[in-house]
C-alpha cells in the first residue's frame, strides 16, 4: 500500500464515520459539525485526486455556504434544538430497509460499470487543468450550453428562495 | 507523490496544531477553580431570561441564500477567468451573459426588499 | 547562489543534501523539509503577532494622542510579550449548558483559519510556501473555516450577546465575501493563473493601476471580513457587551485576538499581494531578500492605512454596512468585471499603453456614473425639511442663523 493509499483509506473512514454522526447525534450543532467534518473528508478526497480546484471549491462553496445556511436555516426552526426528543420515528425499520436496498442496488450497478474497474490515467503535468475546464465551458462545442443553464438555475434557485422566504406578512 | 498539496495538507496540520498547543498548556499552567456564580452566563449581571437558542430572524437566511447563488456563481467563473488570454471575445460575451442574468437576479432580490434591513 | 543573494534556497538545498545524506529516500527527506518549513512559518506568524499587538498598540496611542504601551523595555516593546506571559496563567472559565465540542474548538480553529492562508504567501520569489495553482481561491477557502471558528463560538457559548453578535458577524462576513470574490477574478484575468506568486510576476505594471476600482472594493472588503472599525458592529460594546467571544477568557479569548490581529496583517499582505506588485522592485528577482523588503513596505503602507480608517472613522450601524455592501459593491462588482473583461478583449491587439489607458479610462468612467447615480439615490433618501411656517418671523440676514 503506498502512503496516498494509507491517507485514503483513513479519510474516506472519517468522512463515513461524520456521515453517520450527522444522523446519529443529538444535538443539532453537534450534528452540523459532523456534517462540516465529512464535507472536509470529500474535499481531501478531491485532493488526493489531484483536482485541485474541486477540493477547494467544496470547501468554498459546501463549509464557506451551504453549512452556513443549514445553520441559518436550523435557528429558524424552533423546538428544533432540543435533544430531549427521540430521534427515531416508528417507520424507521422500513427507511432503514429502503436504504439498505437502495444502496446495494447501487453498489451492483457501479460494480458492473467498466469504470469501476479502469485505472486512472496520470494527468499530463504540462497541462493546466483549469485552463482547460475554463476553456471547454465556453466552447459552443464543449459546455457553454449548460455553462449557461447553470446561470438560469441559479437565477431561480434565487428567485425561488426569497419569494419563499420572504416575510408574506407585511405585503 | 510529493506535490504542493503534500505542503497545504501538513501546513493544515500544523496550523491546527500550534493553536491547540498553546490552549493545552495554558489549561495546565492555569489555575482551576470554578465555582457556581462565576460559570453562570455573562449577562450584564443580570439573569438570564429563557433558551439562549431563540428563534432568529429570517433576513439572516435571506442574505445567506443569495450570498450562496453568488458564491456558487463565482466558482463557475474562476476557469473562465484563467483561461481568459485564450478566449474569444464570443467566449467573453458567453461569461457577460451569465453575469448579467445574475446581476438581474440581484435586482429581483433588491426590488423585493430581500436586502432591506430593519 | 551565494548566502548573500538567496539564503532560503541555500538553506533548503542544503538541509535536503544532509538528509538525502543520511540515505533517506528523496520524497521522504522532501516530506520532513515541508514539516519544518511549515512549523517555522507557522510559528513566525504567530510570535509575529505579538510584535504586530504591540506596533498596534502604540499606533493607536499616537493618533489618539496617548503614549501607548511605554513601561516594560524600551518604547514598551515588551509589553505584548508581558501579557502573553500573563495570559497563560489566566483561568479558563467555562460557562455552565456550553456546548463543550464547538466551544472549545472556536478559538483554534479562528486562528487555524487565518495561518492556513500562510502557506500560499509569496514574501519573495522563493520565500513562499507553494505557489498552488488555485491560490486565490484556496485564500477565499480559509476564510470560510475563520467564519466556522465564529459560528461555534456563537452557538458553543450558551450566551444570547455571543449568539447575536456572531449572526451579525457572519451576516456581515458573508456579504462582504461576495464583492472580494467577485473582485478577485480581475486579477485572476488579467494573469491567467490563481497561484499568487504568478499573480505577481504578472503585475506589469501594478494591478491596482489597471484595475483601481477593482482594488478599492477588494480593501474594504477584506476590511469588513476582518470585522475591524468601522465595521466593527459585530462586537459593539455598546449594543453587544463583546460579541461573540464574550464566554472565553485566558489564552482561548487571546486566540481571538491573536486571530484579529493576524487576519489584518495578513489582508494587508494579501492586498500588497495582489494588488501592489508584491515583491516586485529593482534587483528582487536576483536577490530575494530584496524581494521580501519590497513586500514588507508595501505590506506597512497598506496595514498603516487599515490602523487609519480604525482610528479615524466612527462606525457604521448594521444597516448601512449591509447596504453599502448589497447595493453598492455587488452591483459595482459585476459592472467592473463585465467592463473590463469587454475593455481588455477588445483592447488586446493594441500595444500595452494603448491597454492599460483604456482600462483606467473605462475605471474613471464607471467611478463618475457610480458617482452620479449614488447623487441621484442620496437626493432621493434626503429626508423634507421642515418648512417653517408662514406667521414665523425670518431674520433679515439668513446667515446670522446659519452661522
Amino acid at each position: 500500500m503506498t502512503a496516498v493509499q494509507i491517507v485514503f483509506l483513513a479519510v474516506a473512514a472519517l468522512t463515513l464515520a461524520a456521515a453517520v454522526m450527522v444522523v446519529s447525534l443529538r444535538r443539532m450543532m453537534q450534528s452540523a459539525l459532523a456534517l462540516i467534518l465529512a464535507l472536509v473528508g470529500v474535499a481531501v478526497i478531491f485532493a488526493l485526486l489531484g483536482s485541485g480546484f474541486f477540493a477547494v471549491s467544496q470547501v468554498v462553496v459546501y463549509i464557506g455556504a451551504i453549512a452556513i445556511l443549514i445553520i441559518f436555516a436550523v435557528m429558524l426552526t424552533q423546538n428544533s434544538m432540543s435533544p430531549e426528543h427521540s430521534q427515531m420515528n416508528p417507520g424507521f425499520l422500513y427507511a432503514a430497509l429502503g436504504s439498505a436496498l437502495l444502496f446495494s442496488s447501487l453498489v451492483f450497478i457501479l460494480s458492473m460499470w467498466v469504470g469501476f474497474y479502469a485505472i486512472p490515467v496520470n494527468l499530463d503535468p504540462s497541462v493546466d487543468t483549469i485552463t482547460v475546464l475554463g476553456l471547454s465551458l465556453t466552447d459552443p462545442q464543449g459546455f457553454a450550453l449548460p455553462f449557461e443553464i447553470v446561470s438560469v438555475l441559479l437565477l431561480a434557485a434565487l428567485i425561488g428562495g426569497i419569494y419563499i422566504a420572504r416575510d408574506h406578512h407585511r405585503d | 507523490m510529493v506535490n504542493d498539496w503534500v505542503y497545504i495538507g501538513l501546513f493544515i496540520l500544523i496550523s491546527l496544531f500550534l493553536p491547540a498547543a498553546a490552549i493545552l498548556i495554558a489549561g495546565w499552567l492555569a489555575p482551576k477553580k470554578p465555582n457556581k456564580i462565576k460559570n453562570s452566563t455573562y449577562e450584564c449581571g443580570i439573569e438570564t431570561v429563557g433558551d439562549t437558542w431563540v428563534q432568529f430572524r429570517v433576513q439572516y437566511y435571506i442574505y445567506a441564500l443569495v450570498f450562496l447563488v453568488f458564491d456558487v456563481e463565482t466558482v463557475f467563473l474562476y476557469p473562465w477567468a484563467v483561461a481568459y488570454r485564450q478566449l474569444t471575445l464570443f467566449a467573453v460575451l458567453e461569461a457577460v451573459v451569465f453575469l448579467l442574468l445574475l446581476a438581474g437576479g440581484l435586482i429581483y432580490a433588491w426590488k423585493k426588499g430581500a436586502l432591506q434591513w430593519n | 547562489m551565494t548566502f548573500w543573494t538567496d539564503p532560503i534556497g541555500l538553506l533548503d538545498a542544503w538541509l535536503f543534501a544532509v538528509l538525502t545524506g543520511w540515505g533517506l529516500p528523496a520524497d521522504v527527506s522532501r516530506i520532513i523539509l515541508y514539516i519544518l518549513g511549515g512549523f517555522v512559518l507557522a510559528t513566525g506568524a504567530m510570535v509575529f503577532t505579538v510584535f504586530l499587538i504591540w506596533l498596534e498598540r502604540k499606533l493607536i496611542g499616537r493618533f489618539q494622542d496617548r503614549f501607548g504601551p511605554n513601561r516594560v523595555g524600551p518604547f514598551g516593546i515588551f509589553q505584548t510579550v508581558a501579557d502573553m506571559l500573563k495570559i497563560f496563567t489566566k483561568e479558563f472559565i467555562t460557562p455552565d449548558g456550553a456546548d463543550l465540542i464547538p466551544y472549545n474548538l472556536a478559538p483554534i480553529l479562528s486562528v487555524a483559519g487565518v495561518l492556513f492562508v500562510w502557506a500560499v504567501l509569496p514574501f519573495a520569489i522563493n520565500m513562499l510556501g507553494v505557489n498552488l495553482n488555485v491560490g486565490v481561491l484556496y485564500v477565499v477557502a480559509a476564510g470560510a473555516i475563520g467564519e466556522l471558528g465564529m459560528i461555534l463560538a456563537g452557538w458553543g457559548s450558551n450566551n444570547k450577546f455571543a449568539l447575536i453578535g456572531a449572526f451579525r458577524a457572519i451576516g456581515q462576513m458573508i456579504s462582504y465575501e461576495v464583492p472580494m470574490i467577485l473582485t478577485l477574478l480581475v486579477p485572476v484575468m488579467f494573469t491567467g493563473s490563481m497561484g499568487l506568486n504568478d499573480i505577481v510576476k504578472a503585475q506589469n505594471p501594478w494591478f491596482v493601476v489597471v484595475a483601481p476600482l477593482a482594488a478599492f472594493i477588494f480593501f474594504i472588503s477584506q476590511v469588513a471580513e476582518n470585522a475591524r472599525a468601522p465595521f466593527d458592529l459585530t462586537e459593539a460594546e455598546s449594543e453587544l457587551v463583546a460579541g461573540f467571544n464574550i464566554e472565553y477568557s485566558g489564552l482561548k479569548f487571546g486566540m481571538f485576538y491573536v486571530a484579529e490581529f493576524l487576519h489584518a496583517f495578513t489582508i494587508s499582505v494579501l492586498f500588497a499581494v495582489i494588488f501592489l506588485g508584491g515583491w516586485l522592485g529593482p534587483g528582487a528577482e536576483k536577490y530575494p531578500w530584496l524581494g521580501l523588503l519590497y513586500t514588507m513596505i508595501k505590506t506597512t503602507v497598506v496595514f498603516f492605512t487599515i490602523l487609519l480608517m480604525r482610528a479615524g472613522l466612527p462606525r457604521f450601524r448594521i444597516d448601512q454596512v449591509m447596504d453599502l455592501n448589497w447595493k453598492l459593491f455587488t452591483p459595482l462588482a459585476i459592472g467592473i468585471l463585465i467592463v473590463t473583461a469587454v475593455v481588455d478583449k477588445s483592447l488586446a491587439l493594441f500595444t500595452p499603453t494603448i491597454r492599460v489607458l483604456g482600462l483606467l479610462a473605462a475605471n474613471l468612467v464607471m467611478l463618475l456614473v457610480t458617482l452620479r447615480f449614488l447623487k441621484i439615490f442620496a437626493q432621493k433618501k434626503r429626508r423634507p425639511l421642515v418648512v417653517p411656517s408662514a406667521s414665523t418671523e425670518l431674520p433679515d440676514d439668513i446667515s446670522e442663523v446659519l452661522l
